[in-house]
């Protein structure tokens, strides 16, 4: 019989140690992040809301070919594309279905022209699923609201590609 | 005056008044108890806890309370309805009853009973049948494994707790608790208290307790990593709000039941300070305080561990320390330690 064991046990000396040790975590500064009004840092990597970059003098940078629909493991991505006026190819429908999506990041590894990227908004939940169905007018929009943020996490990141 | 002390209405009415003013203020209390276990938990996890509603989170029970009873109520499919509602009502009303026999301070108690303690004793083993109804109604299965395990320890528990109370009870020759503090009057104050005579079974008693109201580390009914919530995975809005507050409620009354029989109540610990319902406050807040500290610093015992202990460890030692308790009061040792009625205290 081990009576070093027993006596611990009886005596509840795990427990008092327990407390012990909660008591000092009891006055230790919180860690706590207020969410709403304070926010951690992001990684320029983190993949975050999708949006559909526009060259500086407003011409929209995806060319249509159609890589990132390729790619997508959740085929969460359909594009249509046809020549456009001047001769360009352009999409005509640019969809993701963002509640398909994985947040994989190999859109925007595979778009040869840095058009389809993820940026670094998380907070776009939506009341309907139907919301969350982005078309190419609600990708444009979030990359002329993001353009800022994304184009400094390119050139953060570029270094290490 | 007369209305009041003879007609069957007045005497009615001032039974009603007396229920109000145990009541409102409990759970009044209540709400402010949930909030402070929330914070000590997340202190102790370095965290800050509810701090947005009202003044350092203050008023977060309320807007809690708000959100449950404007949610739906949502009945299981196959569910046996009467019975789901019934549940969780039971289990309200008996936390609720039991308090009718707890005094607060000298008399401020709404029925001074002779039998105070086989009162509590009978309402919170009967709580077994809110949860057991409610997990069995829901017609689900982790709701009925919930219930099964609180079943069987609730039981358990009320074992060791009642011999631990039958040592108290030896010692003062009465199941008033009024009876129960004023044997703990003494020249010596604090030390005058139970817990000195009775020392081990404090701990007994308060393992016990934790045990008895599902608390941490023995949640197994609720076991939210292997059962969800156990008996409560079906009930949603007010149902659920039944459940929580019954099961607040009987933690509530173990404080008070530990205050009571093992820290001398509304007596002043210090002698020549007056007595009074701060110090049984004070006391069961003490108390609860180590509730939460322990919910914080625990991790769950696994369920042969909890039964091991129950009927192997609990039981033993405490039908022990009544015979115990017995001979030493019989012989009235140490100046009649054990033996407060003998000595007039």
């Amino acid at each position: 019989m081990d009576y070093n064991r027993a006596a611990k046990y009886f005596l509840l000396m795990d427990f008092w140690q327990g407390f012990r040790l909660g008591f000092k975590h009891f006055f230790r500064p919180k860690v706590t992040l207020n969410y709403p009004h304070e926010k951690g840092p992001l990684s320029p990597r983190f993949r975050g809301e999708h949006a559909l970059r526009r060259y500086p003098n407003g011409e929209e940078r995806c060319i249509a070919c159609k890589l990132c629909e390729a790619v997508c493991p959740a085929q969460a991505i359909t594009i249509d594309a046809e020549p456009r006026d001047d001769g360009s190819r352009r999409t005509t429908r640019y969809d993701i279905d963002m509640t398909k999506c994985i947040y994989c990041g190999f859109c925007q590894e595979a778009c040869p022209v840095d058009a389809i990227v993820e940026g670094p908004n998380f907070e776009f939940s939506t009341e309907t699923r139907e919301e969350l169905y982005y078309d190419k007018d609600k990708l444009l929009a979030n990359g002329d609201r993001w353009e800022a943020e994304i184009a400094r996490n390119l050139e953060m990141d570029a270094p290490y590609r | 005056m007369a209305f009041f002390t003879e007609t069957t209405l007045g005497m009615g009415l001032v039974i009603l008044g007396q229920c109000l003013l145990v009541l409102i203020p409990l759970l009044l209390a209540l709400a402010f108890l949930m909030y402070a276990d929330r914070k000590i938990w997340a202190a102790v996890m370095m965290r800050k806890g509810p701090n947005v509603v009202g003044a350092f989170g203050l008023l977060q029970s309320f807007a809690d309370f708000l959100k449950y009873i404007v949610k739906e109520i949502v009945v299981p499919a196959g569910a046996d309805k009467a019975v789901f509602f019934l549940a969780p009502m039971i289990s309200f009303v008996l936390a609720v009853i039991a308090w009718a026999v707890i005094p607060f301070n000298d008399g401020w108690v709404v029925s001074d009973i002779n039998v105070a303690i086989l009162y509590v004793f009978a309402v919170s083993s009967l709580e077994v049948y809110g949860v057991i109804m409610g997990g069995w109604a829901s017609n689900s299965k982790y709701p009925f494994l919930g219930s099964l395990r609180s079943a069987a320890q609730m039981i358990s528990y009320e074992v060791s707790l009642g011999l631990i109370i039958i040592g108290v009870i030896i010692s003062t020759g009465s199941m008033n608790f009024g009876d129960i503090v004023a044997a703990q009057d003494g020249s010596a104050g604090i030390f005058n208290w139970y817990w000195v005579a009775h020392f081990p079974m404090l701990f007994l008693f308060f393992i016990s307790a934790l045990a008895e109201t599902n608390r941490p580390p023995f949640d197994l009914p609720e076991a939210e990593s292997e059962l969800v919530a156990g008996y409560q995975v079906e009930y949603s809005s007010t149902p659920f709000l039944l459940f929580m507050i019954g099961e607040l409620m009987a933690v509530v009354l173990m404080c008070a039941l530990v205050s009571l029989l093992f820290f001398g109540g509304w007596l002043s610990p210090i002698p020549g300070l007056p007595d009074g319902v701060l110090w049984m406050v004070l006391k069961m807040g003490l108390v609860f305080f180590a509730f939460s500290m322990v919910k914080a610093i625990t991790p769950r015992y696994r369920y042969d561990q909890l039964m091991r202990i129950g009927w192997k460890v609990f039981l033993p030692m405490s039908l022990a320390w009544v015979v115990f308790v017995a001979f030493m009061a019989k012989f009235e040792v140490f100046g009649g330690l054990w033996a407060r009625y003998a000595i007039g205290g």
